[in-house]
């Protein structure tokens, strides 16, 4: 086990800048894998960074493994548009985003590492009466969950946002904001997570690619990877866009498709928007990064894919909502634009699930919304994972749902025009 | 204004009859047509022009070209502001005016700079560590962190100009004009073949355009001249200058940004478009993107007067420019002797420091025959800067294995450093198309490997490590010929004989990060690979320290490569940093992937004309004019325009909806029912697919009959409901939600084509080929009587049916069917005549009391009689029987789309939320819509809910507020009184009804 | 950005398609026949591989006809398209190799 690091904090990093910052030690350590843990989480991304730590930290299981086919926090987790929020509609939902929200609020000082968790406040605009129907809903359904929520008037947006185009294509009739919204440094919680749990124990293997499941008896006993056998009495996939791949391997399907999801971000700029700007009817999402940067997410499309492209089409499709809400953004630039994989199912809600296999637990199915989530995801998938049963939190999210008809169809109830 | 001090004696390519005023930070500086604003400023010995990203640390111009990581601007002012342009690619027209960014309150003395001093506690990820404490005080923290980053300012006033973009297919792309491109373009040219040629440049020639030397016995720039004059001549080749090609996608779909007249001036462009965005499908590839040259790190390389050794020759071949009077090259190659070359030529003093243990050869020949002074085996350890100037260098000896310095130190005075570190190609596109990389140990660079099999792209010149003229426009000539064969053009183009001076390079030695005299990271200097975010060796170093050592983690903690440049000039030197650190070869480091756009590429141009009035079509229905007259308050349904109420003079919206909704029933009133969605099926199985497509049966319809039906999803799920009539033997009229018919017509052609394809129906979308008024009312029989020939009895016309005949002199389908409960006709006319049958209908309607009314009436009246409106009063969660309407779902039928997930376990379950009627206590309360039933009211959230309000209205007619609940088990509940608290903390008791507020 | 060869419209960009996932995906004769878990399977269980995928798309903005596509999920490759009413076309042993 590694010697205890060192806190980070003001102090240390003036003492570590006499030495010229000599003297920090590595983040995680670089262990080979042991014959046997008990406990295997697939996937090195924030949520299966965060399952081993509080598998670690709250369930006192500390022979814990990630293994991680490229380089930790490589998948969505540093691919995303960094958005934070707990405004769902639906009490499971409500449940385990706001479960999250509350992880998040402490997470810098409980990790000893800055996640940048930043509440500027989110904003959701209605463009329509329809829209106006579904925050009014979502709204009240989220207070009465005990939630933050407010109702803001076009003059209150304007007043936030003082750029905005209130009278675009679909004038904005009002908004609901969420104080508590905001963003965090993605990469930060994937490194953060994988400093605190490897502080506890946890042996973080990267460059290790789960190749199949060893399972006897419908029971899993550990993972073939790359470097060789795992035995594991416990495993946790939570690997995102390639989940159904490892599904296929442990012999079973999944209710999810994998498609492209792209975002992008404009050259940086001084502070010119402060608060996180959602537009679900005309499809911009905006929020500005403390580098500067404009951080804009795109839709996904609408067909399988593992390649990490997606089409021009789709950009443009992104910015032309952008430019006509924030028409002063024209002359800015787009910078860079990329695409990575999400897994998305029917009722765009995650699956946090026992599976076929006895011991083995997947945790996917998060689309396009999945970092917000991330602490929350951990902190009941690590339950679960210890349990053998599933928390009560991710109890609706199992995979059955499907199979009943229990969906908790949060893309059915903001979608559907009249 | 001053001199020009560094402007040489040839014209090169600036227009020396035109010269151009400029301001920069306020003064007043003189150019000449051609310049960049680079190229001027250095003209007129300005080194100093903004400051950098982290440490406010003076920075100057560093390239000749796109890959500048220093010399960003805040070009012009006010709407017409642009932040972060490049100096080295903003082209200088007359009045241009730009400013220094991130530096307050100026590029000389700033503020700013405050965070140098603090840099040694600011390495890289240094806010991972600390801000923490206490945790509710970062985000003060941040806003300051907020302010520091940033560089330039946006614009805060909405762009003045507009952006073109347009499609367009070609045989054969050639991408990057210079010596290769143009002898592809060329030689793709003469098979006949669609061609086009794009460069990023004012100018096709490429690096030609930086040289001095003959080609067939004529200056270079002459060759390149006849060059394009030649493609000029060719009707079926395009030639694109200022054209940036960003981004190449699947399938040779490539997007080019071309700057359209920005390059005249903002004010004298407005009427033309800025940029144009070309979308290009091409069936050939060829990319003859250059190389870019790659820095050598030293201590503090960051300073005004450093900059790469081609930019130089850049200035003076290309510009006229000689940026200093005393000049250094750095060098571990051969290639950068040119640049001394032309230094001396120009009459400058210049001596060349070459790492090289003993350098020699040709080009090493020509110095020394040329007088220039060389160092070999040293580099520099130190420079001197002051007052926006380079003063001096200091060089020592390198050890044997290059990483320390030796021996004394040498000071040497020096304004202008030539820096090279070799030469990196241009591959990003290649990249980007999904092709592979592979590092090339012997040019040590990535070279382009395996295309994807999607885009099959030809390479030439240097961007494939060809570095010598002669041989790039024989590559060139060979890429176009196979480009336009595989293109399908076969014939044999005619090659060119090219004579021009042959060059050998001795091999250069193969370091980049060059030692200081304290080891690297520490003592007061700082090792720069990232100009643009201000990233040193250092900070490499510590992050392989503590363990982000993948390069993608490098990447992310360092911000190397994230700047606006995406690192140009910085990737690969912080790979082999990272290579000396962990002692492994770069292939196994892996490079990471290079995104677009090749250049950040303007929004507005991504967007084109697709914004204001045109960023998505707005519907509008025949009666839209009249609707406008009666100053219609409209509501966005879909991409529709609808009547939302029709304001009499200042009333308002209640006062209107109120109004109309009395009106409708006590004489009569006119919707416009044009949006809704209209299919037409005819064929013999139309029948069958009815009976799968809606819960009901559809067998006993009879023709001129219509009937209500509900469609379900797989899932069992209402998501569209309507009335469909037959009209003849094997023709019906199906009607669908405004917002819902695309959905349905997809739908329909789904089943029919992917599973029931024996079955014979042909289904069309005549939603705009019928203008739709519903009459409705007590007078509705007597105001159409007046216009129609119809008899409208009730045994000749009842209810339900649909009789054929003219309205107002047009031929109509009336459907006697209504919305609204009252006695109610629904007009179909050709839409031509829409307008025409409205006013009519508004014209006879006078008489009667007639009023029009929008969909806001419409919504009350409905709700009035208990009818639901799917999407409002359903959300893709309800099925028929959760909305009370079992009755709608055919015992008989075996099958119907949906049917089967009825007896799934959820969907079968007691409980479900169900559809009532409201009443609050409170008659004069309007529930808002939204707002939830609780089983138990409690003095603060969270609260148990049994469901939301889904419609809620004043109604004039029932005399108080009704609304429309889905609550859990509601069935059951009907008769309680219950509880709606709301989010003012205040609560209203309700009482649950059936949906039905108006009993006739 | 694909080039999809429409059955009945030829090359065609990509923007004028709509994906409709999963191919060969039968809607049961008698769905009573399925329990629970065969009917939750038939509406939402997908194989989603990464690699040889066939699928669905529609020409909407074209001809609105329906057909099947053969693309390799890894790389986006098309490999062939035909008409729902056409057999699946082979592919050689080489094209359905998957990827490394």
């Amino acid at each position: 086990m590694a010697a205890k690091p060192k806190r980070y904090s003001i102090f240390s990093l003036a003492r570590n800048a006499l030495s010229y910052h000599q003297g920090w030690q590595r983040a995680w350590r670089d262990p080979d894998p042991k014959s046997d843990y008990e406990v295997v989480i697939v996937g090195g991304g924030g949520h299966g960074l965060a399952t081993a730590y509080y598998l670690a930290r709250e369930c006192g299981i500390r022979d814990v493994a990630v293994v991680e086919k490229g380089w930790l926090g490589g998948g969505n987790t540093g691919r995303n548009t960094t958005i934070v929020r707990s405004n769902y509609l639906w009490n499971e939902s409500a449940g385990l985003y706001e479960h999250a929200m509350k992880l998040w609020e402490g997470m810098s000082s409980d990790l000893n590492y800055n996640v940048m968790f930043s509440q500027r406040g989110l904003l959701h605009l209605a463009h329509s009466v329809h829209d106006m129907q579904e925050i009014g809903r979502r709204g009240n359904a989220i207070y009465l969950n005990g939630i933050d929520s407010e109702f803001v008037t076009p003059e209150q947006v304007r007043e936030m946002v003082p750029f905005i185009n209130l009278d675009c294509r679909y004038p904005i009739h009002g908004a609901l904001l969420q104080r508590r919204g905001g963003t965090a440094r993605h990469d930060a919680v994937a490194w953060g997570y994988a400093r605190a749990a490897d502080n506890l124990g946890v042996d973080i293997i990267q460059n290790c690619e789960v190749t199949g499941f060893q399972i006897e008896d419908n029971t899993i006993r550990g993972v073939e990877t790359t470097r060789g056998r795992i035995g594991a009495g416990k495993v946790g996939c939570v690997v995102a866009g390639h989940c159904s791949v490892l599904a296929e391997m442990a012999g079973f399907r999944l209710p999810v498709e994998s498609f492209p999801l792209q975002a992008l971000v404009s050259e940086p700029v001084k502070p010119i928007i402060d608060c996180v700007v959602m537009s679900g009817a005309i499809h911009a999402y905006i929020s500005q990064s403390d580098k500067g940067e404009l951080v804009i997410g795109a839709g996904s499309d609408a067909y399988v894919s593992y390649s990490q492209h997606g089409g021009f089409d789709t950009i443009e499709h992104t910015v032309g909502p952008i430019v006509e809400l924030y028409p002063i953004f024209s002359r800015l630039k787009m910078l860079r634009q990329w695409g990575g994989v999400v897994d998305v199912t029917v009722d765009r809600s995650p699956l946090i699930s026992k599976t076929p296999v006895n011991n083995l637990f997947f945790n996917c199915g998060w689309g396009t919304g999945g970092f917000k989530a991330t602490p929350g995801s951990g902190h009941v998938f690590a339950h679960s994972i210890k349990n053998g049963n599933m928390h009560p939190i991710a109890e609706p999210f199992s995979i059955n749902r499907f199979n009943a008809g229990a969906l908790i169809d949060e893309g059915a109830a903001a979608a559907v025009a009249h | 204004m001053k001199k020009q001090v560094n402007r040489l004696e040839h014209n090169a390519r600036l227009n020396r009859r035109k010269s151009i005023r400029f301001w920069f930070d306020n003064r007043v500086y003189e150019g000449y047509e051609g310049d960049t604003l680079a190229s001027a400023l250095l003209a007129n010995d300005v080194h100093l022009v903004g400051r950098s990203f982290k440490y406010h640390r003076p920075r100057g111009i560093y390239t000749a070209g796109s890959e500048e990581p220093n010399a960003l601007v805040q070009l012009e002012e006010k709407a017409y502001t642009e932040p972060n342009r490049r100096a080295t690619e903003v082209e200088l027209y007359e009045g241009l005016i730009a400013h220094s960014q991130n530096c307050w309150p100026s590029r000389r003395f700033d503020l700013g700079a405050v965070n140098s001093w603090f840099s040694r506690i600011l390495p890289a990820g240094f806010y991972y560590k600390t801000f923490m404490w206490p945790a509710s005080f970062w985000m003060t923290y941040e806003k300051y962190i907020r302010k520091a980053a940033g560089l330039g300012h946006s614009p805060t006033e909405p762009d003045p100009h507009f952006y073109d973009k347009t499609y367009t297919h070609c045989d054969v792309l050639v991408i990057g004009g210079g010596p290769a491109g143009i002898e592809a373009a060329i030689a793709a040219g003469q098979t006949g073949c669609r061609v086009i040629l794009a460069d990023e440049k004012s100018e096709f020639g490429g690096m030609l355009l930086s040289e001095n030397i003959l080609i067939n016995g004529m200056p270079c720039h002459d060759w390149v001249d006849n060059r394009i004059d030649r493609l000029k001549a060719m009707s079926n080749v395009v030639l694109l200058n200022r054209t940036t090609v960003t981004g190449y996608y699947d399938y040779n779909f490539l997007v080019a940004n071309q700057r359209v007249s920005e390059h005249l001036g903002p004010r004298i462009s407005v009427n033309s478009p800025k940029e144009r965005l070309w979308k290009i499908r091409t069936k050939q590839v060829v990319m003859a993107t250059g190389a870019i040259e790659r820095p050598l790190v030293f201590a503090d390389n960051d300073r005004p007067g450093i900059m790469l050794a081609s930019a130089i020759r850049s200035y003076i071949n290309r510009y006229s420019t000689l940026p200093g009077k005393n000049c250094v090259i750095l060098t571990n190659n051969d290639s950068a002797y040119h640049a001394a070359l032309d230094i001396a030529d120009e009459g400058g003093q210049v001596g060349i420091i070459d790492i090289r243990t003993n350098p020699n050869g040709a080009m090493v020949e020509s110095a020394v025959s040329r007088g220039i002074w060389i160092l070999a085996n040293n580099a520099i350890t130190g420079v001197g800067y002051s007052r926006g100037r380079l003063r001096y260098i200091e060089a020592m000896e390198l050890s044997d294995d290059g990483l320390k310095v030796v021996g004394t130190k040498q000071r040497m005075l020096c304004d202008l450093v030539g820096v090279s570190g070799g030469w990196n190609p241009t591959v990003h596109l290649f990249s980007q198309s999904k092709g592979k990389l592979r590092f090339d140990e012997n040019h040590h660079c990535f070279l382009a490997d395996q295309p994807s099999p999607n885009n099959p792209a030809v390479l030439a010149g240097s961007c494939r490590a060809t570095w010598f003229p002669k041989e790039c426009m024989r590559e060139g000539h060979e890429a176009g010929c196979e480009a336009a064969k595989c293109a399908g053009f076969d014939a044999f183009p005619e090659t060119d004989e090219i004579k021009t001076v042959q060059l050998e390079y001795a091999p250069q030695r193969p370091l980049w990060i060059l030692p200081g005299s304290h080891p690297i990271g520490q003592g007061r200097t700082k090792h720069f690979h990232e100009l643009h975010n201000d990233a040193t060796i250092g900070d490499i170093q510590l992050a392989v320290r503590e363990g982000y050592e993948s390069v993608e983690h490098l990447k992310r903690y360092t911000t190397t490569g994230m700047g606006t440049d995406q690192g140009k000039t910085s990737n690969l030197n912080a790979l082999a940093a990272l290579s000396e650190i962990r002692s492994l070869p770069i292939p196994d480091l892996g490079v990471t992937t290079f995104r677009p756009p090749y250049t950040p590429l303007t929004m507005g141009s991504i967007v084109g004309h697709d914004c204001g009035e045109l960023f998505l079509q707005i519907r509008k229905t025949p009666m839209h004019p009249w609707h406008d007259q009666a100053h219609a308050v409209y509501e966005d349904v879909g991409d529709w325009k609808r009547p939302r109420y029709f304001p009499l003079g200042n009333e308002t919206m209640h006062a209107a909806v109120q109004r109309e909704c009395r009106q409708v029933r006590q004489s009569g009133g006119l919707l416009d029912a044009s949006t809704l969605g209209k299919i037409d099926l005819q064929g013999r199985d139309t029948r069958r697919l009815l009976n799968m497509l809606y819960t009901n049966a559809w067998d006993k319809l009879q023709i001129g009959r219509c009937r209500y039906g509900l469609m379900l999803n797989e899932h069992g799920m209402v998501f569209d409901d309507g009335v469909t009539t037959r009209i003849g033997e094997d023709h019906y009229h199906m009607t669908t939600t405004t917002g819902g018919a695309a959905r349905v017509m997809s739908w329909i052609e789904e089943w029919l084509q992917t599973e029931w394809p024996e079955l014979e129906v042909y289904a069309t979308s005549v939603t705009e080929q019928w203008a739709v008024a519903s009459l409705n009312g007590p007078n509705a029989a007597a105001v159409l009587q007046e216009l129609t020939d119809i008899p409208l009895d009730e045994e000749s016309f009842p209810f339900m049916s649909m009789r054929e005949g003219k309205v107002a002199g047009i031929p109509a389908r009336v459907f006697r069917i209504s919305f609204t409960g009252e006695l109610s006709y629904e007009i179909n006319v050709p839409a031509r005549h829409g307008l025409v049958l409205w006013e009519q209908l508004t014209e006879t309607g006078r008489k009667y009391d007639i009023c029009p009314y929008g969909t806001e009436s419409m919504h009350v009246l409905r709700a009035e009689k208990g009818f639901i409106i799917v999407g409002q009063d359903t959300d893709g969660t309800v099925t028929p029987m959760d909305l009370g309407m079992g009755w709608l779902v055919s015992r008989k039928k075996q099958d119907f789309l949906g049917k089967r997930s009825f007896d799934r376990t959820d969907t079968s379950r007691s409980g479900r939320k169900q559809l009532v009627g409201l009443l609050t206590e409170n008659p004069e309360f309007v529930l808002p819509e939204g707002a939830h039933v609780v089983s138990e009211l409690k003095a603060s959230p969270p609260m148990d809910m049994l469901g939301h309000i889904t419609s809620s209205y004043m109604s004039p007619n029932v005399g108080r507020s009704i609304a429309m609940a889905l609550l859990k088990d509601g069935f059951n509940l009907k008769g309680q009184t219950l509880d709606v608290p709301l989010m003012n903390g205040t609560s209203q008791r309700v009482n649950v009804t059936d949906p039905s507020f108006l009993t006739d | 950005m694909f080039l999809i060869k429409c059955p009945w419209c030829g090359y065609r960009d990509q923007t004028e398609f709509s994906a409709q996932g999963e191919a060969h995906i039968v809607r049961p004769e008698d769905p009573y026949q399925l329990d629970e878990e065969q009917w939750g399977d038939y509406l939402f269980f997908r194989k989603n591989p990464k690699g040889i995928h066939h699928e669905r798309w529609v020409h909407s903005h074209g001809c609105r006809r329906w057909f099947n596509v053969i693309r390799d999920t890894a790389t986006d490759h098309i490999h062939a398209t035909y008409r729902p009413d056409e057999p699946i076309p082979e592919l050689s042993s080489e094209e359905t190799s998957k990827p490394a």
